[in-house]
């Protein structure tokens, strides 16, 4: 019971490490609120003047699910650095040598992050909401749209911790960075995927970040979501995205926990 | 009587097929520094991690404050301060939030924790800097930082991997003054340094390693005698350097270590007397500009010592 107690008390101080961070870099602040503005208005309106949406529908109405599900994935890297980071620099050997709790230190880098994604979520949903973005099937539903989101990203933030310390050379991760462009723009985000040539459209089927756009699409009433007649993970969105984050989930935390005890031994 | 605080015997360890580590003992006793020399890539720092539980020997044991590093590790780690061969420490917070976030992970309550941070940057000369991002601090604060970092909840023993590598002489001699009061306290300091006047200065007793083992362990005046005493001559026209070199080839029968104009050699068991020296260069017409007879450096020993080894294989 203790040894839970320490777990909770520690992940909580890493989780009040990150907010600490912030404090020290203002500048931060200002990007972290910015830059889903930003993104809102960038994608909205270039993307927007030239695309088309299938059904007819708002451009904007049929992006946010899209944007929203690309943040949930490009936030993967950010994990990925901050573990790398802290590995190359001794920090974790630090944390390891202390009577810190084992379990503390993902733990907590996880929860950081989600309490990072619920505020990046928040402000590209307000700066959606501003540009005409609506939730048309009413609270359940909308609050359903955003525990995907939230849950997915926790997930796949377990696989960032993973490969953070696997790699544990900043560096090298910073490398990762450009392989998580494609892997977002391969999907139903921006555009519809019945365009794409037969394989590029499979790979994008089936990537999650289309399953997170569609099971947002439908959850909100936004276009663009199930049509009867597309594959499995599309016409299901809401059981792909559970059934994804149930995997990472099972694959990643023991992965993470089991690395990041074993590291240099 | 009491046991030593740190002990290593016949530890194994090798990474794919380096062996860093073949069979190395080393015993501290409660309340000493115990500094261990080593070139490049002996094994200093793995021997370090191993007795701060972040990595497992292949084979032997070692206990640190009383209890196994591996079996027990939990007990051995609110005992111990690690400060690794590179400042660990988070760039992007404060000086007092990364000594207030380790003592809460040291599990110290959120005031304790805080006034530790409060008291331990007074002492140490960091307050005004504390409240300043780490990122823009210099190599010496940040690694006093490092230092006290391992200071919040008081160790029984430290652990310093290369505690002043990279730092001038002024910061040097200040890590060197926190050691010295910490031991001064009662704390047990395990030192890994390549300057040999660093563990001259601090040492107690000093561990030689080289390629994973301990090669000579003993006071810094104890390795020093293993070598004997050393003789330099300072000629004081370069050109008599040759006539010198056969003088003292002659006195000692050793081939003197070559210098522009000052010449050392090892004393013979015998012992020399600085009269007869004196007189045999004057007879050879060799005007010297000094003489003298002296211990040798710990880096003459280490150097020495290490060479000799290399020798042998
Ligand atoms: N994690 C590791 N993976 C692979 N090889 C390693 C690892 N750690 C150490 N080694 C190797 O083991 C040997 C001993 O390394 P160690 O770091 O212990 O030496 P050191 O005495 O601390 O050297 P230095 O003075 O350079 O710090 C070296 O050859 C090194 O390359
Ligand atoms: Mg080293």
């Amino acid at each position: 019971m203790t040894a839970l107690r320490w777990t909770v008390s520690d992940g909580l101080t890493l989780v009040g490490r990150e907010l600490a961070r912030l404090r020290g870099a203002p500048g931060q602040i200002v990007t972290l609120l910015l830059f889903p503005a930003v993104m809102v208005l960038l994608f909205g309106y270039v993307f927007g003047s030239a695309i088309r949406v299938p059904g007819g529908g708002d451009y904007r109405e049929y992006l946010m699910p899209g944007l929203f599900a690309m943040v949930t994935f490009t936030a993967v890297h950010g994990v990925m650095v901050r573990m790398a980071g802290d590995a190359s620099r001794g920090v974790m050997d630090r944390f390891r040598s202390m009577p810190t709790a084992r379990l503390a230190v993902p733990f907590g880098q996880t929860g950081a992050d989600a309490l990072g994604g619920l505020i990046f979520v928040a402000v590209m949903a307000a700066a959606g909401l501003a540009v005409g973005w609506r939730p048309h099937r009413g609270l359940l539903p909308t609050l359903g749209a955003f525990a995907l989101i939230m849950l997915l990203r926790y997930a796949l933030s377990w696989a960032g911790v993973h490969v953070g310390l696997a790699v544990g050379d900043e560096r090298a991760v910073d490398n990762l960075a450009p392989l998580m462009l494609p892997v977002t723009m391969i999907s139903n985000a921006f555009v519809p995927t019945d365009g794409m040539p037969a394989w590029l459209r499979f790979v994008a089927d089936w990537n999650p970040v289309s399953a997170l756009t569609a099971a947002c699409r439908q959850l909100f009433g936004n276009p663009g979501g199930p049509a009867g007649n597309g594959p499995w993970p599309l016409e299901h969105p809401v059981t792909a995205v559970l059934l994804w984050s149930a995997a990472l989930l099972a694959v990643f935390v023991p992965l993470s926990v089991r690395t990041f005890l074993r590291r240099g031994r | 009587m009491a046991d030593p605080m740190v002990v290593a015997e016949g530890l194994h360890r090798h990474f794919g097929a380096t062996h860093a580590l073949r069979g190395l003992d080393l015993s501290v006793p409660a309340g000493t520094v115990c500094g261990v020399l080593g070139p490049n890539g002996a094994g200093k720092t793995t021997a370090v991690r191993i007795l701060a539980t972040l990595c497992r020997p292949d084979a032997g044991h070692a206990r640190v404050a009383g209890h196994d590093v591996v079996r027990e590790a939990d007990k051995v780690r609110p005992r111990i301060g690690l400060a690794g061969q590179y400042a660990a420490v988070d760039d992007m917070l404060t000086g007092r939030a990364n000594l207030r976030m380790f003592g809460r992970l040291s599990h110290l309550t959120r005031r304790v924790a805080h006034r530790r941070a409060d008291e331990l940057l007074d002492r140490f000369g960091l307050a005004e800097a504390a409240d300043r991002p780490v990122g823009g601090w210099s190599g010496g604060m940040r690694r006093r930082l490092d230092l006290i970092s391992c200071l919040l909840v008081r160790p029984d023993v430290l652990f310093l991997d290369e505690p002043t590598t990279g730092l001038d002489p002024r910061s040097r001699g200040q890590i060197w003054d926190h050691v010295r009061e910490l031991v001064a306290d009662g704390t047990t300091v395990l030192l890994t340094t390549q300057h040999l006047d660093e563990a001259d200065q601090l040492a107690d007793t000093v561990t030689v390693i080289d390629h994973g083992r301990a090669i000579a362990t003993g006071t810094p005046d104890e390795l020093k005698a293993t070598i004997g005493d050393r003789l330099d001559v300072t000629v004081a026209d370069p050109a008599a350097l040759d006539r010198a070199v056969t003088v003292l080839e002659a006195l000692t029968g050793a081939e003197p270590a070559p210098g522009d104009e000052r010449l050392s050699v090892p004393v013979p068991g015998g012992g020399l007397r600085l009269a007869d020296v004196v007189r045999a260069l004057d007879h050879a017409g060799v005007a010297a500009a000094d003489v003298r007879l002296r211990r040798p450096t710990l880096d003459e020993v280490f150097l020495r010592l290490t060479d000799r080894k290399e020798a042998v294989r």
